[in-house]
């Protein structure tokens, strides 16, 4: 006959070090993850996304699948506890993010009342270079929707509310800025007329189909490889993945190209001031997951830079 | 103008390094500056003493300027243009603590000092120097002065910090006196810029208009009166945050006296 010991549980607040819960009789093989649903139950507003659950107050958070007896505790576990405030899932993280700055471009191109003068109310540009940004910047966001919806695996299951609100001002704002120069009645078209919209358009769509074949790729990898194993994304048969000889992120790479290209297509500053802003934000990412990728495995190519090949 | 709040770590920084001997105090200050960031080496605490020394003495110019000025005139007004040379020099020169920053040699954000000495930098440069008729305005003595102490207080208490030998009046002063200053380098600040507005509205100073090649425009007399908004929630931020620090770095060393 075996006797399973249990553990003792009690939950701190991580600044007050106050005890905020005691759980007896938990099962050593129970989860972090049913540990933050039994939280749960004594602070309905907390639900287990909003925890953020750690041995030490100023150490690392401890994961969902981490098993209670695999921790340094005895059977008495002290956790800390920190509220991460309101989250919401990645999905609508998109969406929210999405849906915006194409409906706003729309507002915009359309001429809606009360942005430009009113005899230019629903009226339509008589340059063609306008209709084709539109039709590229509306087409970019809905590539990102459907990727969001059905490519992308996450791995953190929600971003806090505060983040999302941030990052929705700061692309609604410069969506509604840059349409608001494309589609203005006094939009000056490119310099070099057809042929600049011609050849940014063709590299524009080139970039778009390269950063979602990026996107397929490293979705797959993480099918194929699972949780547990980590494997870094190679080259396939798809020429658009070539660019992982030279890159570690080549999705970032594919972006900016996508909206550099943008920039020159409608010769407009506000684009191309977003493309150098983006530029700086992905290449501060890119360089972290290099960082990442380097660290992690022995074998990571040399050749490879974060963004761009051979450069940076 | 938001100077009174700049370096704050570094503010915690100095009193870490000028209370040795508090032992037996909590130790909220220690935790205040964590991180063990090596403070600079000696070469570099060489070169921020002298850079600590010349601002305070640069600003020391400016405030003797002002007071002879006044004297020689015997009124307030028009003192800007005796004193305007070295106050573009020396705010100018400020720039140099975002490198400091940068480099490392001072734990302070890069991303906080350098809003900050940016926006001092856009007073003087972007409207003060630029619209010549705000120039003889006494809003301008107003913010001029409260940066003049402000400034000398601060680098002086850098230069006592760097060196380890902090007398309390200077650092007393430093979470003093911006109880007064800093109220009255925003109202100058404020005044200087409304003054501004008719004259970049007529003048189209800055600015750029449609149509153009690169479709793109900017309206300066615009982006002022945004400026003016923005003082509505940074200036109360700024203001209770350098009030909380007065509160942690003067009952610190009331404990210790009290012993």
């Amino acid at each position: 006959m075996s006797r399973t010991t249990f553990f003792e549980v009690e939950v701190l607040d991580g600044r007050t070090r106050q005890q905020l819960c005691f759980l007896d009789k938990v099962e050593p093989h129970a989860t972090i993850g049913e540990i933050k649903s039994l939280f749960h139950k004594s602070y309905q507003q907390l639900y287990p996304a909003r925890q953020d659950l750690k041995l030490d107050p100023k150490g690392k958070s401890l994961r969902d699948d981490d098993v209670l007896q695999n921790l340094p505790v005895g059977t008495t576990a002290t956790i800390y506890f920190k509220d991460l405030g309101p989250q919401v899932g990645w999905t609508m993280v998109f969406l929210a993010e999405y849906l915006g700055p194409l409906f706003i471009y729309l507002l915009f191109y359309f001429r809606a009342p009360y942005i430009y003068s009113h005899q230019d109310v629903f009226t339509s540009s008589p340059y063609s270079v306008v209709t084709l940004a539109c039709a590229c910047h509306t087409c970019h966001y809905i590539k990102r929707l459907i990727e969001a919806i059905f490519v992308h695996r996450f791995s953190h299951g929600t971003m806090p509310l505060r983040t999302i609100v941030r990052n929705c001002v700061y692309y609604w704002a410069f969506s509604a800025w840059l349409a608001f120069y494309i589609n203005h009645p006094l939009y000056t078209p490119p310099s070099y007329g057809d042929m600049q919209v011609n050849y940014a358009l063709a590299i524009f769509v080139l970039c778009e189909l390269g950063n979602f074949s990026i996107h397929v790729a490293l979705n797959n990898l993480k099918a194929e490889g699972g949780p547990k194993c980590r494997r870094f994304p190679h080259p396939t048969k798809n020429p658009f993945t070539w660019l992982f000889f030279f890159v570690s992120c080549p999705n970032y790479t594919y972006e900016v190209g996508a909206w550099a290209s943008f920039s020159v297509m409608t010769q407009c500053l506000p684009v191309a001031l977003f493309t150098f802003l983006a530029f700086i934000q992905m290449t501060i990412w890119a360089k972290g997951k290099h960082k990442t990728y380097s660290r992690e495995f022995k074998d990571y190519p040399q050749l490879r830079m974060p963004i761009i090949p051979l450069l940076l | 103008m938001w100077y009174t709040g700049i370096h704050v770590v570094s503010a915690k920084w100095g009193s870490v390094m000028s209370a040795p001997a508090m032992g037996t105090t909590k130790t909220a200050h220690s935790d205040v500056a964590p991180k063990k960031k090596r403070g600079p080496g000696a070469l570099a605490t060489a070169y921020l003493v002298i850079y600590n020394v010349v601002m305070t003495a640069g600003w020391l110019v400016i405030a003797v300027g002002l007071v002879r000025a006044y004297l020689v005139r015997g009124s307030y007004h028009g003192l800007y243009f005796s004193i305007e040379k070295p106050l573009k020099f020396f705010q100018t020169g400020a720039l140099l603590e975002i490198l400091h920053c940068a480099v490392g040699i001072v734990p302070s954000s890069v991303v906080l000092t350098g809003f900050q000495v940016l926006s001092r930098v856009f007073l003087t440069w972007a409207v003060t120097h630029s619209v010549r008729e705000v120039q003889s305005e006494d809003s301008v003595l107003l913010f001029v002065s409260a940066w003049t102490i402000t400034e000398i207080i601060r680098y002086s208490f850098y230069t006592f910090s760097l060196l380890n030998h902090l007398p309390y009046l200077i650092k007393w002063a430093r979470y003093t006196f911006f109880l007064v200053l800093y109220p009255m380098g925003v109202t100058g600040e404020l005044l200087t810029i409304y003054a501004a507005l008719p004259y970049v509205q007529k003048t189209g100073l800055y600015s750029v208009t449609l149509p153009n090649k690169y479709n793109f425009s900017f309206d300066y007399y615009t982006f002022l009166i945004l400026t003016m908004v923005s003082y509505i929630p940074l200036f109360p931020q700024l203001y209770f945050h350098m009030m909380r620090q007065r509160k942690k770095v003067l009952a610190h060393v009331e404990e210790y006296k009290t012993e």
